[in-house]
């Protein structure tokens, strides 16, 4: 509540240059519509081959893993998978932590969390798909 | 704010309020709070004499004209056009001057319990009276007036009907508080300018005599701006001049996306 007066720009001050703008809100928004479109095809795909088609969740064994990451196709398809996710869901916990978050500390570490998180998943994900060895198997 | 606690204090006496033929009794329930005496906001319940025709407003005067004095609510026009008298009616943001007491009416012969509670996310002050000073900062900051560079033109600014058509639903807030204080973004995170800000920049933005939409823009871009809408429409369903407020927002979006007004 305060009294002081407004302190509002003067109408007809001279144009200045505009400021300088940072995209990253509205990027993270485009982000969050293509990923989700994205991830629609790539995660009902993944679950139809997975759980539907053939005999489906019968047939997943180690050979059956190993056979489709032998083909860079779904090698790509699951890596796409695994950043789009990772960073939707990242993105939208980002929201989330902002939005309910009350204090600034509380905010900034569990962004933190929540970004270490998001890295060792990646980079988790990306070694075992690039180097994943099919001979390994017992 | 806290949170409203479930237990009513005793009841009043409102053996004075005049009940005109055909009136009912129904229970008004009030958020009420002291800062003066209270710790925390309670529910306090009134049985009051209603006709149906009667406004949510009616109540409230006759509770204060009658039964007690100290009850604080903002009101001025009482015909829904000052936006004074916002407040939560049954949990839904209304002005109290255009809630008629027939469409809150309980079904069957059931007793009518009205509740009513102050706007939320704005620091409550006394009773139904909140502190609209955060509402209208965010207000301030898009600029909602005319930024026209160069000369002065002689005569009026002509514009064509196609383009007042544009920001025609924008022009008719009247800066109640219904939308932003229903607006979860809001409550949780009071920076976020809230609905009432974006349509009133989007009045300007997509006016076609304003030159200052890139400004208002750029504000609206702003980690608090445009992109923490989550088109949950309860502004739309707020607003009580029927503003599509969440298509405004979205066209702000667009405006951005595509950088073209």
């Amino acid at each position: 509540m305060s009294t002081e007066s407004l302190t509002l720009d003067k109408p007809r001050s001279p144009r200045r240059p505009a400021a300088r703008r940072n995209n990253f809100e509205l990027y993270s928004w485009l982000f969050m519509r293509l990923s989700g479109l994205a991830l629609v095809v790539l995660v009902l795909g993944h679950l139809f081959i997975m759980n539907i088609l053939d005999d489906g969740v019968h047939r997943i064994n180690f050979a059956f893993v190993a056979g489709r990451w032998a083909s860079p196709f779904w090698q790509f398809w699951d890596l796409a998978m695994l950043w789009l996710a990772q960073l939707h869901g990242g993105n939208g916990m980002r929201t989330i932590i902002e939005d309910y978050a009350r204090k600034d500390t509380t905010r900034f570490w569990l962004k933190m969390l929540l970004y270490v998180s998001i890295a060792l998943i990646l980079a988790v994900g990306t070694l075992v798909i690039f180097t994943f060895d099919p001979n390994i198997a017992g | 704010m806290a949170s409203p606690t479930p237990t009513d204090t005793a009841a009043h006496d409102t053996s004075q309020i005049p009940a005109p033929e055909g009136s009912i009794t129904v229970t008004v329930r009030i958020l009420r709070f002291n800062p003066e005496f209270d710790d925390e906001p309670h529910w306090e319940s009134y049985d009051v004499p209603a006709l149906p025709t009667d406004r949510v407003l009616n109540l409230l005067i006759n509770i204060k004209s009658y039964v007690d004095g100290t009850l604080s609510f903002r009101r001025s026009c009482a015909h829904g056009i000052c936006g004074s008298d916002a407040m939560q009616i049954n949990g839904v943001n209304r002005l109290a001057c255009k809630v008629l007491i027939k469409d809150l009416l309980a079904k069957g012969n059931k007793r009518t319990t009205i509740s009513v509670a102050p706007i939320k996310g704005l620091p409550q002050m006394k009773d139904l009276y909140v502190d609209m000073e955060p509402f209208f900062e965010a207000f301030k900051a898009v600029k909602p007036y005319l930024i026209a560079y160069g000369n002065e033109p002689t005569h009026e600014r002509i514009q064509s009907q196609a383009d007042r058509e544009r920001f025609d639903d924008t022009t008719k807030c009247i800066l109640c508080a219904c939308c932003t204080t229903s607006c979860p973004v809001f409550w949780s995170d009071g920076s976020y300018f809230g609905p009432a800000a974006i349509v009133n920049a989007h009045r300007f933005i997509f006016d076609s005599r304003d030159e200052g939409s890139e400004e208002r823009l750029d504000i609206l871009n702003d980690t608090e701006g445009v992109w923490r809408c989550r088109t949950t429409f309860n502004c739309t369903d707020a607003c009580p001049r029927g503003i599509q407020v969440t298509k405004a927002i979205q066209e702000v979006k667009q405006a951005l996306l595509f950088k073209r007004v």
